[in-house]
């Protein structure tokens, strides 16, 4: 470690972004050398903060100070040095920065994490005000001017930030019409099941839901701010705001024309090597040559994967033999107004015919889980929980050694993570197993006195 | 339903205001009977004589009256101070039981009519605001609002409610005899249950258990769907009716030492005061088994428990304190401060709590068994310190008039010294702890928001780690709020219960230890 920190005493890294890409790169390159000079840049907050919980703000459940993760102190007592500046070029011939108020800043390695902006895809109208993204803190702060005393929203794009903006409208007391373009919500990603269960959920919370339905035009009137919208059938639907959540794609904007090569995003390989000798990209921004695993995509937007490839980067700017970056087992979670999801492994929206899927779904129609899983070795491939809490550690563990589907069930108690005294849906799915397949299995059960002292199994 | 809540804000409004200003109606008169009847024989012929001049006068105020009092009363007691006539000074307080005995007003009349206008109506129009919450909505812990509301983060509202609070609790504590309405008007319930008049205590119990009540009841509508907040706080409201307001009362109606079964030694600091053991040694078999009993929790009862459970078996499932945290406090979690500072102050604040309770407590019993003089006037003044310091300043006047204002445990996180001794049970031997979900967590801070003890949970749950804080009162309420399903409070074996250098899973590429 000492042989590693003198050698790189004078190098400076530069992070452009500090979103959870670039903050876990620095930290990581702080543990791993406490000599180098970090300096990470943002324009949009000085402080890291959790862009996750920006919808809290607006629902007045967090301030912007509970967003951040690490206390003001932090940074200086880790020599991290924090700038707000938007950087406007990169001139890699002489590595340097040069800021939108044209100063001019020396780097020796570049790491560029400058994360996502929302999609617009041209509409008519959609520089209107009243119409916007929601992404960071600046659209955060646009969309509470926006909304402020407004009777009617409507959110275009069936997707996360989708969902989120809708419920975010509706803790004001705003009616939400929510256009979606997929027959059920996020069947894109989601089986038919769960994106209809999810249906049911966001009109139980009054959400004006259109599927299948698509934007065509936003309507503006002589000031130009928005007052309706035109859909796909001709119906035009008056509003004072529209939220436009069709996703995001990487920011950037700001690199064009430099010698960094762009596709979508930063171009790298499983190194984060792009093409230019130390500059490297992470997280949103950033798109593998190859993707980095069969069932993952050459953009990785989901927040865990912009940790694990800030960890990665780090290690491999800090030790000698660097590491091509190898993600595990698939997991994601969310959550739709009340409903969480949490999945594991491969589950598509649709599978091919070496798979077959069991699905269990409460009577309450609020909680369901489902296995895919070979048929050929009856292993499970992955699985989609709603309502229900799954421990991570089980599921990477049992996909990763291909746990058949039998052996699952009958350890859901396990495998469950649910707060303790939570209904316990473990026998009615085990009796679904049992009548589907002509089995008999049963459950490992808890003695009585591990019950009383409240045991893990 | 909208009206209905709003009604029932009014009338609670209205009950509040009455509750405020009824200690003020009434007058209030003494007589030489009533002095012979409220002292005790040796004071009998000095407070005749001192309070002469009050005999037969007409009060229209208390203020008035209590004035009056203390102007008689202490001119005695500085004369003979200022003469070092020390064993004729009159050491005790005879201002509450005077002026409740001197009162004419109309409460002692109709005491059920101002109850009625007082506490009924509140409990009333707080059911009448809290029945209707969530009704029709879905299932889910709703928090939307609460950093908009004045009530709930600091506002002008917040301040006022805590200010009032404070000076609720200040008045209790040391001027008691300006509340003597109020108790007059729960004398009756007094007598039924105990066969004995109110004192402010009575009254203090009484409102107490109804606030455990009612907001135990809002803990209902709030958290519906989550079964574990629903078990505590019945847990909670049951321990506070039955063992904390029942049974001592029925215990003093059988002639027994008022004792609270569930109060365990050093959050019930007078335990092993002389007066208490005294009493329980004078109560035959039962009180045999109260001293048992108290010494069997200290002892067994508290490192065994917290070894199965945590400390949250005691304090968000039994303590009276914790009850009232739970649930009068609830709006207010999320005002505790999560920074390192503040923890580290914690940590000075909560263990030096306990050595004073240890240290005091060891002083009182070698002064009880030597009966040593020295020791004697040692053991009185670190009572005197400590019941006026941490007794009623700190986890009366701080602990709870500080919800609306530091957030809802106070107390329980900077002065319990039991919290401090269930705490160092849970951080070192223990199967209770937070469980973090692998790699699930995203940062988003609800957990570290709403925790009231004010952990930073985030910093744990993003790092993989379990959470094993001593302080953690295990109220549930951060995994209730995790979107992401990243916390699970269980008990399970030790081993791998403390991870400093976790491994968050999901990374093939290298093994990351925070």
């Amino acid at each position: 470690m000492t042989g590693l920190s003198t050698k790189s005493k004078s190098k400076h890294f530069v992070i452009i972004g500090n979103g959870i890409a670039g903050v876990t790169c620095a930290r990581h390159l702080r543990k791993a050398d406490q000599n180098c000079q970090i300096t990470i840049i943002s324009g949009e907050s000085k402080y890291f903060f959790s862009r996750t919980a920006l919808m809290y703000i607006y629902m007045g459940q967090m301030k912007y100070e509970h967003t951040k993760p690490y206390e003001d102190w932090f940074w200086e007592k880790n020599n991290i040095n924090l700038i707000q500046a938007w950087v406007s070029e990169v001139d890699t011939d002489n590595k340097q920065l040069i800021f939108s108020d044209k100063t001019i800043f020396d780097y020796d390695v570049l790491i560029i994490a400058s994360g996502s902006k929302p999609n617009k895809f041209g509409w008519k109208g959609e520089n209107l005000n009243g119409v916007q993204g929601l992404y960071s803190l600046q659209d955060l702060e646009l969309m509470e001017q926006q909304t402020h005393g407004i009777s009617k929203a409507v959110v275009v794009g069936g997707g996360l930030i989708g969902v989120e903006m809708a419920e975010m409208l509706a803790s004001r007391k705003i009616p939400v019409t929510f256009l979606v373009r997929e027959r059920n919500f996020w069947d894109n990603i989601l089986p038919m099941e769960e994106a209809k269960l999810i249906n049911r959920h966001l009109l139980e919370h009054h959400i004006d839901l259109r599927l299948a339905t698509e934007l065509d035009e936003i309507i503006g009137d002589e000031n130009g701010a928005v007052k309706a919208v035109k859909i796909d059938s001709g119906e035009t639907i008056a509003c004072q705001f529209v939220g436009l959540t069709v996703g995001v794609s990487p920011n950037v904007d700001f690199l064009k024309g430099t010698a960094i090569e762009l596709g979508r995003g930063v171009k790298i390989d499983g190194y984060f090597r792009t093409n230019i000798a130390d500059i490297y990209a992470i997280g949103d921004c950033a798109e593998f040559l190859e993707a980095p695993a069969p069932d993952r995509k050459n953009i990785e937007q989901v927040w865990y994967t912009g940790r694990m490839q800030g960890e990665t980067l780090a290690y491999n700017l800090t030790q000698a033999k660097p590491v091509k970056y190898q993600p595990g087992i698939w997991f994601n979670s969310a959550k739709f107004f009340d409903i969480e999801y949490q999945t594991y492994g491969f589950v598509p929206p649709a599978w091919g015919k070496e798979f077959e899927s069991f699905y269990w779904e409460d009577q309450g129609g609020k909680t369901a889980i489902r296995f895919l899983y070979y048929k050929s070795n009856q292993q499970i491939s992955g699985v989609n929980a709603m309502g229900w809490r799954l421990r991570h550690e089980y599921f990477d563990n049992a996909i990763q050694k291909g746990f058949q589907l039998e052996k699952v069930i009958s350890e859901l108690g396990k495998a469950s993570f649910n707060a303790e005294f939570y209904q316990p849906f473990h026998q009615e799915v085990l009796q679904q197993y049992n009548t589907q397949f002509g089995k008999s299995i049963k459950q490992s059960k808890q003695s009585f006195l591990q019950k009383l002292i409240g045991s893990r199994l | 339903m909208k009206i209905m809540q709003k009604i029932g804000l009014g009338l609670f409004l209205l009950a509040m205001l009455s509750f405020s200003f009824l200690p003020f109606v009434g007058s209030y008169q003494l007589e030489a009977d009533i002095v012979r009847a409220e002292t005790k024989d040796i004071h009998q012929e000095a407070m005749l004589e001192i309070l002469q001049p009050m005999y037969g006068k007409s009060y229209d105020s208390n203020i008035r009256f209590i004035a009056d009092f203390n102007e008689y009363f202490n001119a005695y007691n500085e004369g003979l101070k200022k003469a070092e006539e020390w064993d004729r000074v009159i050491w005790d307080d005879y201002a509450f039981a005077l002026t409740k005995a001197a009162s004419t007003g109309p409460v002692g009349e109709q005491p059920y009519l101002y109850l009625g206008i007082t506490v009924l109506l509140g409990v009333i129009g707080a059911l009448l605001y809290i029945l209707p919450l969530y009704r029709g909505q879905p299932e889910g812990i709703k928090n939307d609002g609460i950093f908009f509301s004045s009530m709930k983060s600091r506002g002008l509202i917040g301040i006022l409610t805590g200010s009032w609070l404070i000076l609720f609790y200040i008045v209790l504590y040391w001027f008691p005899e300006y509340l003597t309405n109020l108790v007059l008007m729960v004398d009756p319930l007094s007598m039924a249950l105990s066969g004995n008049p109110a004192s402010q205590w009575f009254l203090y119990g009484f409102v107490y258990t109804l606030a455990i009540l009612v907001m135990g009841i809002r803990m209902f509508r709030k958290y519906r769907g989550n079964n574990y907040q629903m078990i505590r706080t019945a847990s909670v409201m049951f321990f506070q009716l039955a063992f904390a307001f029942m049974l001592p009362e029925i215990l003093v109606l059988l002639n027994m030492p008022w004792h609270d079964f569930k109060n365990i030694w050093p959050l019930d600091y007078s335990f092993f005061y002389d007066y208490r053991l005294d009493g329980m040694l004078g109560s035959g078999a039962l009180g045999m088994f109260m001293l048992v009993w108290g010494i069997i929790l200290i002892v067994l009862g508290v490192p065994i428990f917290t070894y199965f459970y945590g400390k949250r078996w005691y304090c968000s499932w039994v303590c009276g304190c914790g009850g009232l945290a739970e649930t009068l406090g609830d709006p207010y979690r999320q005002l505790s401060d999560k920074s390192l500072k503040s923890w580290k102050i914690e940590r000075y604040l909560i263990h030096g709590v306990l050595v004073f309770a240890v240290v005091m407590t060891a002083v009182t019993l070698a002064n009880y068994f030597m009966e040593f003089e020295l020791l004697g006037y040692a053991t009185n003044e670190l009572h005197t310190v400590y019941g006026f310091m941490i007794g009623s300043a700190f986890a009366g006047v701080i602990g709870t008039g500080f919800y609306p204002l530091m957030g809802n445990r106070v107390w329980c996180r900077f002065g319990c010294p039991l919290a401090a001794y269930l705490g160092l049970v849970q951080r070192f031997k223990s199967r209770f702890r937070i469980t973090t979900n692998g790699g699930q967590c995203i940062s988003c801070g609800n957990c570290s928001t709403y925790c009231e003890m004010g952990i930073d949970v985030r910093w744990y749950a993003q790092r993989g780690q379990n959470i094993v804080r001593s302080s953690c009162v295990g109220c549930g309420v951060c995994s209730a709020v995790c979107p992401r399903g990243v916390l699970k409070l269980e008990n399970a074996n030790e081993e791998g219960r403390i991870n400093d250098m976790p491994i968050i899973i999901g990374n093939k590429s290298i093994s990351i230890k925070s």
